[in-house]
């Protein structure tokens, strides 16, 4: 298909571990199989996984599967991008967007 | 240094790319973030010739980009940011670097038109969306509205029945301008309430839509109504405003000149982003042709 599943999933079991009480900021896409636009963001994602590796923590979370933490955090349409600090969404992108426009969020993020 | 530079990448964009490839043109495609165009956000395509069982507007997107890319089209993923279409060869400046090129096709396209009333800025993705395929399930057994009378607003409607309850489709008009096949879809689906006359005067809730406050434009009620989604399908507003110097109508549609030119020598335009009238994918990639052609034609003689 268009894309490949990044390397970090997220889900309802481990989301307060990895994401909640993680050290450094974690961004997390939420998607799903049925999602088109999700497959303009995949990759996306994947390449700022490579970008960010040691300082941001880069994930998905299937949205079928895990209805708690998408429940949660009020995701109510995908591709939405929660960016995580110190246990709490810091920032919320909705929709697909330019690369450069996850970067300026993360980079906000890295320097607040 | 490129011969065209085309903006935009739904299927105006792409069969540009296409045609002046094909020309042996050097052909950068400013594709954008959100690559694609209107088509990513719908599912199947029944109008598009070639495909008689229909087609993903996704996947065939994702075609057209493959052939472009076949024959020998770049494409970047990043958004325009302006040109300086004042001198040749113009210049193009996107999220991360700047490009030139001797002729420029615009095909930016159109990008949804949002109702405007309170409540509905603050929601878009909390219950206010505008595109069923992407969002529907989230309001599985849940009551929405649509706000439309055009194709995309009974696809909308259409999609959504697979998971909400109830469906309300509410048009500010007296009848429908969709298609006659999509009417006749709608009509037949019981889950589907049909309201004419009537437009959303504000949408209600925090964090989430709870309710909108509806208008009926025949008898001057109010009455407020339930609802924990809204679709909005009324048209779209052309991605116009970014080109500087390039002259455009009062709705904001780019001025067409003898030929898919714009006011400016050496730059064409293509697809949604000036075509008021017909906005469909084949009519787009009809004037993507076109322009392309129009584009190669004058690079020849200059």
């Amino acid at each position: 298909m268009f894309y490949e599943m990044a390397d970090v999933n997220f889900s309802d079991q481990n989301f307060e571990a990895e994401v909640l009480k993680s050290a450094e900021p974690v961004v997390v896409d939420f998607w799903a199989e049925w999602c088109t636009p999700c497959r303009i963001v995949s990759p996306i994602i994947e390449e700022l996984a490579e970008e960010y590796k040691g300082k941001v923590k880069v994930g998905k979370l299937n949205v079928d599967e895990n209805p708690s933490v998408s429940g949660q955090f009020n995701v109510m349409s995908i591709p939405s991008i929660l960016i995580f600090k110190d246990g709490m969404p810091v920032k919320t992108i909705i929709g697909a967007q330019a690369k450069d426009n996850f970067k300026r969020a993360i980079d906000e993020v890295l320097s607040s | 240094m490129y011969d065209v530079i085309i903006i935009g990448s739904g299927p105006a964009g792409l069969t540009a790319a296409i045609y002046t490839t094909r020309a042996n043109l050097k052909t950068l495609v400013i594709a954008g973030g959100k690559w694609g165009g209107q088509l990513m956000l719908t599912t199947l395509v029944e109008n598009y010739p070639g495909f008689p069982e229909g087609i993903d507007g996704p996947v065939l997107m994702e075609n057209m980009k493959k052939q472009a890319e076949k024959h020998g089209a770049e494409i970047l993923y990043q958004d325009f940011k302006k040109g300086d279409f004042s001198k040749a060869p113009f210049k193009i400046v996107t999220g991360e670097g700047e490009f030139e090129a001797k002729a420029v096709i615009i095909a930016t396209g159109a990008d949804t038109k949002w109702l405007d009333v309170p409540g509905e800025k603050e929601k878009i993705g909390r219950g206010v969306s505008s595109c069923a395929p992407c969002d529907a399930p989230f309001f599985r057994n849940k009551k929405v509205i649509v706000v439309g009378g055009g194709d995309s607003a009974m696809e909308e409607a259409l999609v959504l029945t697979k998971f909400a309850t109830s469906i309300t489709l509410i048009h500010r008009g007296d009848s429908f301008r969709a298609s006659e096949i999509m009417q006749k879809r709608v009509k037949e689906e019981s889950k589907i309430k049909i309201l004419f006359n009537t437009e959303i005067k504000e949408i209600m809730g925090e964090n989430n839509v709870t309710g909108v406050r509806l208008f009926n434009n025949k008898t001057n009620k109010e009455e407020e109504m339930a609802i924990e989604g809204v679709f909005v399908a009324v048209g779209h507003i052309p991605n116009s405003k970014v080109f500087e110097g390039i002259d455009r109508d009062e709705r904001g549609f780019i001025r067409v000149h003898d030929h898919y030119k714009t006011n400016i020598d050496g730059v064409f335009v293509a697809g949604d982003v000036h075509d008021a009238e017909y906005k469909q994918a084949v009519t787009a990639a009809g004037f993507g042709s076109a322009a392309a052609l129009e584009a190669e034609r004058w690079l020849e003689n200059r």
